[in-house]
């Protein structure tokens, strides 16, 4: 049994973990909170782009570092806990996983190399409108190398030089990868809940498109591989989060003295952040595995990755909103960090599909196996 | 990552698994509590010490295996796959026998340890009083010497297994006029001799496990004490350790069991039921998993942190909410606790039933919740006002 990280991606987190707090202090996630024109921090961006990051997980041979799933795993949880206002994920954990997954060899040769070296950003584009998506929630279409319809939002669809998009071909659907820059693109940057991390409406007008792969109609069969692959991603940086939002709560209430004592010696406090602490355990533990189930093509890896995303995004929810109220009225100010996790904390939750969504993904693969 | 066992580790699940399966049944369901349970309980653990699987840990001189606590992980994995009757001997030999052991003396190691490990005689634990549960140190059964012996008088309750237990750890009163914590002292008591009146509890859940007993002027000696006079507290406090570790296993039916009795019923169906089914998947895994990550710091020779506390926390709540939702899916016919009426062996309302208890006994969620507040994250300790007056001023 060594279910844990191995000493090197231990060194691996704690050098990502001092050079996050100092190159991406709440200061610079603050800088594009308060500037509606920013959509993002491009100056820590070009750094974790040195740091060669977003080749993490990609091969040697396709320009990355050959590393591996956990050590971007580990990466992740990093992002999470300082709020990382970069489209890190979008292009490293949808964008890049995918081409991975499904691309052909010309494909990975081709985009692969400029992902790991930040020449270009990718991002995923599924979502048409309100609920859960589905085959036939999609109206974008595909035809004769040509792509029409909206997608809203595009998590970084503003930042983005290329987009994965889910499109109808046929009777199916297929994933095609479309050059954001062309005419027959338009983009809208949005108003989210959420604006340290950029979201577009972005219009497709007869865009030239490749289909990823060359197997026609599979489009749905490798979004869920590919979601599944992101949720796991998702889930550390949800867990680092929450696990900042636990250490922030502790030191204020420690700190905070009301009726002559600590308010953290009053158990509705104590007992409150022992079930945030109870909390994000489970969703750590449920990560690891995810973690494991990853970086292993495990056949667990549908469940695992369901329960990491569960799990995550609960403690995530709870860790933020409990930080708040343990904060009291400075926790509802502009000025204390509190609110950006509350909104990275539902953004998180519900980018890749919502609890209730992979839920239900949880469910059916238990029930898949248990058939069997 | 990964979840294989070291080549000594897989010898040893191997050899352990081997010896399971010559001796017990693969347990199917829960444990079974048919025949005659304290003698099967008896016997298995007899079969155990003599074949040195019994407290693996412990050092060989007094009759354990010297093995590490990894070992005993993997053993109690592999036991527990298998219908094997050890609950009489939980409480003696994981709590009050480590507790002699760290503070007895030679004689009192000679005289115990082995007779507990073999299963000749059992312990229970006598801390618990009506006024005093969670604040263990507000206990009153006093001792006051005399001669060579002390002289208790009082009553403990809710002691499991006193019926049944030839011995048992006492936790007493020996100084009213110092501050509650600094009047304890620890005991062997002889649970036959006289004056020791046991009077089973009939409990919430139908069964009578636990018990009242009363003490009148019963004649413990001296050799017999645990720790010095007035140290009691801190001897409790290895008990209590011991005790936080022991509970928080699989205690009854979980998201397996429920989900194959929605299946047989239609409920997969039920969006709802299919969202809770989900969250308690995570809970479990997320409980299970965290163990794995317990073990693998044990596996390399680390000490764990402090992950296992959440463990009770979790188990209990979650096995009260299966349990609610599987009788609840039967309708009127859920109530039905008759084996040949209710689905799955009536399981969900045998536990239904046991769950409030697990809750409370070992330390109630409050209290749990409290220790990892104080312990795991720092912080202040509650508000205790009598700490530093004389237990006799309240
Ligand atoms: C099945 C079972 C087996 C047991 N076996 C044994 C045994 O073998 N030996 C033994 O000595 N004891 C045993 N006990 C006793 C058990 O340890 C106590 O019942 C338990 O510690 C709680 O104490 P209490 O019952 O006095 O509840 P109380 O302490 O009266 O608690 C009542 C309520 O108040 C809450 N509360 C108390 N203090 C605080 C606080 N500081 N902060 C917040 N809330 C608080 C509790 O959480 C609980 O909800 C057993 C109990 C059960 C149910």
């Amino acid at each position: 049994m060594n279910f844990d990280f191995s000493d090197d991606q231990k060194f691996l987190r704690d050098e990502a973990r001092k050079f996050l707090e100092a190159q991406c202090t709440s200061a610079d996630v603050r800088a594009v909170l308060d500037d509606d024109a920013m959509s993002h921090n491009d100056e820590v961006w070009q750094k974790i782009v040195e740091m060669g990051w977003l080749g993490a997980a990609i091969p040697e041979e396709f320009g990355g570092l050959g590393l591996g799933m956990l050590e971007l795993c580990v990466i992740a949880e990093e992002l999470g806990r300082v709020l990382a206002p970069v489209p890190f994920g979008s292009s490293a954990y949808f964008f890049a996983e995918a081409i991975k997954l499904a691309g052909t060899e010309e494909q990975k040769a081709e985009f692969l190399p400029k992902v790991a070296d930040g020449n270009i950003v990718g991002c995923l584009a599924t979502t048409e409108g309100p609920g859960a998506l589905t085959a036939s929630s999609v109206q974008t279409v595909a035809k004769d190398g040509t792509l029409s319809g909206t997608k809203v939002p595009v998590t970084d669809g503003d930042i983005a030089t290329h987009a994965a998009v889910l499109a109808k071909e046929g009777s199916g659907a297929g994933i095609y990868i479309v050059a954001l820059d062309q005419d027959g693109v338009s983009r809208k940057a949005l108003k989210t809940i959420e604006p340290t991390r950029s979201h577009a409406e972005i219009k497709f007008d007869g865009a030239s498109a490749t289909r990823l792969g060359d197997e026609t109609g599979n489009g749905m069969t490798v979004l869920d591989q590919v979601m599944n692959r992101g949720a796991v991603l998702l889930a550390f940086e949800q867990l680092g989060g929450a696990s900042r939002c636990l250490e922030m709560a502790t030191e204020y209430a420690k700190e905070r003295h009301a009726f002559g004592r600590p308010i953290g010696g009053n158990q509705a406090i104590k007992h409150k952040l022992a079930d945030i602490y109870v909390k994000n355990e489970v969703a750590r533990s449920n990560a690891y595995y995810g973690a494991w189930a990853l970086s292993t093509d495990a056949a667990e890896l549908p469940e695992a990755a369901a329960a990491a995303r569960v799990a995550a995004s609960e403690a995530f929810w709870f860790a933020s909103k409990e930080n708040i109220q343990t904060h009291g009225g400075m926790g509802f100010t502009w000025e204390v960090d509190c609110h950006l996790y509350y909104r990275r904390a539902k953004l998180l939750a519900v980018q890749a599909g919502s609890p209730a969504v992979w839920k239900e993904k949880l469910v059916s693969a238990l029930e898949a196996k248990n058939a069997a | 990552m990964d979840f294989t066992d070291t080549q000594e580790e897989a010898a040893f699940r191997a050899e352990a698994n081997a010896f399971l399966s010559q001796h017990l049944q693969p347990k199917k369901g829960a444990a079974s509590r048919s025949g005659n349970y304290l003698q099967r309980a008896k016997d298995w653990q007899k079969i155990k010490a003599e074949n040195r699987f019994a407290q693996i840990t412990w050092p060989k001189e007094i009759g354990g295996r010297g093995g590490s606590p990894m070992q005993q992980v993997i053993w109690n994995q592999e036991e527990s796959k298998f219908d094997a009757p050890t609950g009489p001997f939980a409480i003696g030999l994981g709590m009050c026998v480590p507790t002699v052991i760290a503070f007895g003396s030679d004689e009192h190691k000679q005289r115990y340890v082995q007779k507990a490990l073999f299963g000749e005689e059992i312990w229970c634990q006598l801390f618990s009083e009506p006024a005093a549960g969670s604040d263990v140190a507000g206990l009153k059964t006093k001792a006051v010497q005399d001669g060579d012996d002390w002289v208790i008088n009082g009553q403990k309750v809710w002691t499991s297994g006193a019926h049944y237990s030839d011995y048992g750890i006492l936790l007493v009163r020996t100084d009213p006029d110092v501050p509650k914590h600094k009047g304890l002292t620890m005991f062997i008591v002889d649970m036959k001799q006289e004056g020791v009146d046991v009077r089973p509890i009939h409990q919430a859940s139908g069964g009578s496990e636990f018990n009242e007993v009363y003490f009148t002027d019963v004649r413990i000696p001296d050799s017999d004490r645990l720790g010095e006079p007035g140290m009691g507290w801190k001897v409790a406090l290895v008990t209590l350790m011991n005790e936080r570790l022991a509970v928080g296993g699989s205690p009854g039916p979980d998201w397996a069991e429920i989900m194959d009795y929605a299946r047989s019923s239609g409920s997969m169906s039920d969006a709802a039921f299919r969202a809770k089914l989900a969250d308690w998947y995570v809970a479990a895994q997320g409980y299970k998993l965290t163990k794995f990550r317990t073990q693998t710091a044990l596996s390399k020779g680390e000490t764990p942190g402090p992950e296992n506390s959440i463990g009770k926390v979790i188990t209990a709540n979650h096995l009260q909410d299966i349990c609610n939702s599987a009788i609840e899916m039967q309708d009127h016919y859920g109530i039905i606790s008759d084996k040949d009426h209710a689905p799955a062996d009536a399981i969900f309302q045998e536990s239904f039933l046991w769950a409030p208890g697990l809750r409370i006994a070992g330390g109630t969620d409050e209290i749990l919740k409290n220790i990892i507040a104080e312990r795991v994250l720092g912080l202040p300790q509650d508000v205790r006002v009598d700490k530093d007056k004389p237990f006799s001023a309240f």
